[in-house]
C-alpha cells in the first residue's frame, strides 16, 4: 500500500488503523524487504505494520532526501494523518537515526523506538564516502563485506533468510545494486552523506520520552557496539540486546534474534501504554 | 582498515552453507533423512507456514542437507539463492513453469542438449508453451523471434554438439531490451569456468549430475537466481503477473513485494516445488556436496587434460576436425577467450575420417574411456552419436545437427593425460583399418 507517496509493505496482513503501528525504517541503499521476516512476524501477532520504502528508495517517489532530518520530515508527513493509536519505530542503521528524528516529530504518539545496528556519530570513512561517488560498484562491494560478520560466517548463516536455500550476502549486494539501478546512482552517496552529517543524535536521544531498545551485532564491522555507547547513555530508558553472531546485517544474520527482541519490546511498550491508560 | 574481501571460490566450495552441526559437532554435512520436521510449538508451526520464520517443514519444500547444497551453489555463482531439483531437466522445467503457463513463448538457442530440445519442442508445446529455436550466433535471429508472449530467452553456455559459445552479454542485452530474463544451462562450464550472472544472465541451471558431482553416482539439478532481473519493470504490461500480482494459491502473496531481489525463487519454491514436487533427496544432496567440495581442483585438471587430448587429436591424420573453442579455427575462438579465460571445459566432439563402422570400431576399441551416455564424470567417457543416441536419425538430419558419421563426443576425465592419449591412439589405429 501507499501512505502519501511512500510505499509501505504491511507484513502480509491488511493494515489495520485501529491497532498500534510498527513502522520499519530501512538503512542506506536498502528498501522495506530487509525486514521481511520481522515485519511478517509482527503483523501476524496483531500489529499494524508499515515497512516503508524511504523517499527515493524502492517503490517510493524520489529523490532520496539529503539529510536524516529531511527523510524524517517526509515520513512524518506521511504518518501524521494516520489515525493510529500509537507508533513503535524500528530503524536499522541510517533508519535508526531517522527513527530518532521521527520520534521528535511524532512526539507522544510514539510508544517506543528500536534502534538496530545504530551508532552516533555515524561517521563514514572518507575513502568509502568518496567511493560512493567515484566508484559506486566498488563502494557497494565494500559495504557488503563490512555489512556482515567476518569471513565465512555470513555464508553459513543458519537458517537462511528469508528461507532455506537463500544466500544473504549476495541478496544484500543485489538489493543495493537494484536501488542504484531503479532509483539512480545518487542514492548511495546521498544516504551515506546523510548518515555522516547527522549531528542531532544525542540531543534527540536525550529527549526521548519513550523506551528505547538498542539491538547490536557483536560482530558488526560497520557500527560496532561501542559506537552506540554515547547514544545509549543519552537515552533515559534504554535497553540493550547484543546478538552474539550478527554483523551489521542483523535482520538476516540473526533473523530470529531480531524478531524475538522486537516481539518482546513491542509487548512491553504496548503493555506499559495500556497500564498507563 | 584492511581491504574488504569475500572468502575465495575455493573456500566457499568447501564451507558455504554449512557450519559444524550444532547438535553433534559433525564437520561433514549430515544427511537429514527425514520427510518432516517437528514443530517446537503451535506458534512456531504457524510462523513457519506464515513465512515469518525461516525453517524446514517438509522435505519436498526444503531439507537441511539439501539447503546446504543450494546455499553453496548460490554462493559460488554469486546468486541470491538456489533450488535443488530431482534432475537438470526438472530444474529447466521449474524455471519455465514458474515464469509462464499456456500461451507463453520461449526463444531458445537451437544448439541444445537433446533432452532440453525434447522438452521445449515436443512436451511443452502439448501444454501450450511455444518455443522458437534460433541460431545462437545470430543476434538478429534472437530479436526477430521475440513476441509479445515471450517470457524467456534460453541457451547453453557451451552449446551442443559443437561447443558454440553463447555470447551472453549480447543475448542478455536483447533479452533485457525486451523485458525478459535470460536463462542459461551452465552444466558444461560450472561456476569455476564461468559465472554467468557477472556477464548478464539472470537465471542459471546445472545438471549437477555432471561436473558438480563429478563422480557419476547421483542425478540432480540446481536452479540459481542471480537476483538482478527487474520483474517489476514489466508489471504495467502484465508480463510477470506471476510475481507482481497477488497469488491466490499462497495467501494472496505478491512475491515481488516479499523480496525485491528474489521473487522468482520464492515462487519457484513455494509453488513449483510444492506442486510439481521434483525435489532432491538429502542423500543425493550429500553425494553432490562431496563432489562440489573439490570442484575447483577437478575443473582445473579436467581442462588441463582436455587441452592435451585436443592437441593430440587435432594433430592426428585420422582426425578430420576437432570442435574446441580454444582452437584458433573454432568459430567462437575470440569469444571464448573473452568469456572463458580459464578454459572451455572438458566435453567436446571431433570428427573421425571414415565410415559409421569406423566410428563404432573406434569407440569399441577404447579401454580407458567408458562408452556411455553421460558427461562430466571423473572418469573419461565417450559416445558415438551416429551409432547410439542418433542411430535412427537420417544422415541429412544428422548433418543439420552438426553430426557426421564420424563424430565422436568425448568427456575428458581426471586420469593421467598420457594414458588417455595412448588409449585414443590405439583405438585410432584399429579404426583406421576399418573400411
Amino acid at each position: 500500500m501507499f501512505i502519501a507517496d511512500l510505499y509501505a509493505y504491511t507484513g502480509g496482513k491488511p493494515y489495520d488503523p485501529g491497532r498500534p503501528c510498527v513502522v520499519f525504517l530501512h538503512g542506506a541503499q536498502h528498501d522495506h524487504s530487509v525486514w521481511i521476516l520481522q515485519s511478517r512476524a509482527l503483523a501476524h501477532r496483531g500489529a499494524a505494520v508499515l515497512a516503508l520504502d524511504l523517499p527515493g528508495h524502492g517503490r517510493s517517489a524520489g529523490p532520496a532526501e539529503g539529510s536524516v532530518e529531511a527523510i524524517a520530515a517526509r515520513v512524518a508527513a506521511a504518518l501524521a494523518p494516520l489515525s493510529s493509536p500509537g507508533f513503535i519505530l524500528v530503524g536499522h542503521s541510517m533508519g535508526s537515526l531517522v527513527a530518532l528524528e521521527l520520534a521528535a516529530r511524532l512526539g507522544e504518539r510514539v510508544r517506543g523506538v528500536a534502534l538496530v545496528g545504530s551508532a552516533f556519530p555515524m561517521k563514514v570513512a572518507d575513502t568509502l564516502l568518496a567511493a560512493t561517488r567515484t566508484d559506486p560498484a566498488a563502494a557497494m562491494q565494500m559495504i557488503n563485506v563490512w555489512s556482515h560478520s567476518a569471513a565465512l560466517a555470513p555464508f553459513a548463516a543458519r537458517p537462511g533468510a528469508p528461507g532455506p536455500g537463500f544466500n544473504i550476502v549476495w541478496q544484500n549486494l543485489r538489493l543495493m545494486q537494484r536501488i542504484a539501478r531503479i532509483n539512480g546512482a545518487a542514492v548511495l552517496p546521498t544516504d551515506f552523506a546523510a548518515c555522516n552529517a547527522y549531528a542531532a543524535g544525542l540531543e534527540r536521544a536525550a529527549a526521548l520520552a519513550c523506551p528505547a531498545l538498542f539491538m547490536l551485532g557483536a560482530a558488526d564491522q560497520m557500527t560496532p557496539p561501542k559506537a552506540a555507547r554515547a547514544l545509549i547513555a543519552a537515552c533515559a530508558r534504554a535497553r540493550v540486546v547484543t546478538l552474539p553472531d550478527a554483523g551489521h546485517a542483523l535482520m538476516t544474520e540473526s533473523p530470529d534474534g531480531v524478531r524475538r527482541a522486537l516481539e518482546q519490546f513491542c509487548d512491553e511498550v504496548n503493555a506499559a501504554h495500556a497500564a498507563a491508560a | 582498515m584492511s581491504a574488504p574481501k569475500y572468502p575465495s571460490f575455493d573456500t566457499l566450495a568447501l564451507h558455504a552453507g554449512q557450519r559444524p552441526d550444532p547438535a553433534t559437532g559433525a564437520r561433514a554435512v549430515p544427511i537429514y533423512a527425514s520427510t518432516s520436521f517437528a514443530f517446537e510449538d503451535s506458534a512456531q508451526a504457524a510462523a513457519l507456514f506464515n513465512m515469518e520464520r525461516s525453517g524446514h517443514v517438509y522435505s519436498r519444500i526444503s531439507n537441511p542437507t539439501v539447503a546446504v547444497l543450494e546455499e553453496r551453489i548460490a554462493a559460488l555463482e554469486q546468486g541470491v539463492g538456489a533450488i535443488a531439483t530431482a534432475s537438470g531437466q526438472a530444474a529447466l522445467h521449474l524455471a519455465i513453469a514458474t515464469l509462464m503457463g499456456a500461451g507463453g513463448h520461449i526463444v531458445a538457442s537451437r544448439s541444445l542438449y537433446g533432452g532440453s530440445h525434447n522438452l521445449l519442442d515436443y512436451t511443452l508445446r502439448r501444454f501450450g508453451i511455444d518455443t522458437t529455436f534460433v541460431d545462437p550466433r545470430q543476434p538478429d535471429a534472437w530479436r526477430a523471434a521475440l513476441r509479445p508472449a515471450t517470457r524467456l530467452l534460453f541457451g547453453e553456455t557451451l552449446g551442443n554438439p559443437g561447443l558454440d559459445v553463447l555470447d551472453i552479454p549480447t543475448v542478455a542485452a536483447i533479452a533485457h531490451e525486451a523485458g525478459v530474463p535470460l536463462l542459461v544451462d551452465s552444466t558444461f562450464t560450472t561456476p569455476y569456468l564461468m559465472q554467468p550472472f557477472a556477464i548478464g544472465a539472470d537465471l542459471v541451471y546445472h545438471s549437477a549430475t555432471k561436473f558438480i558431482g563429478g563422480h557419476g553416482v547421483a542425478i540432480g539439478g540446481l536452479l540459481v537466481d542471480g537476483g538482478c532481473f527487474d520483474w517489476d519493470a514489466g508489471a504495467a504490461a502484465g508480463k510477470f503477473d506471476v510475481l507482481t500480482q497477488p497469488y491466490a494459491g499462497f495467501h494472496g502473496m505478491v512475491f515481488a513485494e516479499e523480496s525485491s531481489v528474489a521473487p522468482f525463487l520464492l515462487r519457484a519454491r513455494r509453488e513449483g516445488l510444492r506442486d510439481f514436487g521434483a525435489c532432491m533427496s538429502p542423500h543425493t544432496a550429500f553425494l553432490l556436496l562431496q563432489g562440489l567440495e573439490t570442484l575447483p581442483l577437478r575443473m582445473a585438471r579436467h581442462v588441463d587434460n582436455a587441452r592435451k587430448v585436443v592437441a593430440f587429436l587435432a594433430a592426428h591424420a585420422q582426425v578430420e576436425s576437432v570442435a574446441y573453442p580454444e582452437l584458433p579455427d573454432h568459430r567462437d575462438h575470440a569469444l571464448a577467450q573473452r568469456l572463458l579465460p580459464r578454459g572451455c571445459g572438458a566435453v567436446f566432439s571431433f570428427n573421425l575420417r571414415g565410415s559409421r563402422a569406423a566410428g563404432r570400431s573406434f569407440v569399441e576399441a577404447l579401454k580407458v574411456f567408458s562408452h556411455l551416455a553421460n558427461v562430466g564424470d571423473a572418469k573419461s567417457l565417450v559416445i558415438h552419436p551416429a551409432s547410439t543416441t542418433h542411430f535412427r536419425v537420417p544422415d541429412a538430419d544428422l548433418a543439420a545437427a552438426g553430426i557426421t558419421q564420424g563424430t565422436i563426443r568425448l568427456s575428458v576425465g581426471l586420469e593421467d593425460a598420457q594414458d588417455l592419449i595412448d588409449d585414443l591412439a590405439r583405438a585410432l589405429k584399429i579404426a583406421g583399418k576399418v573400411p
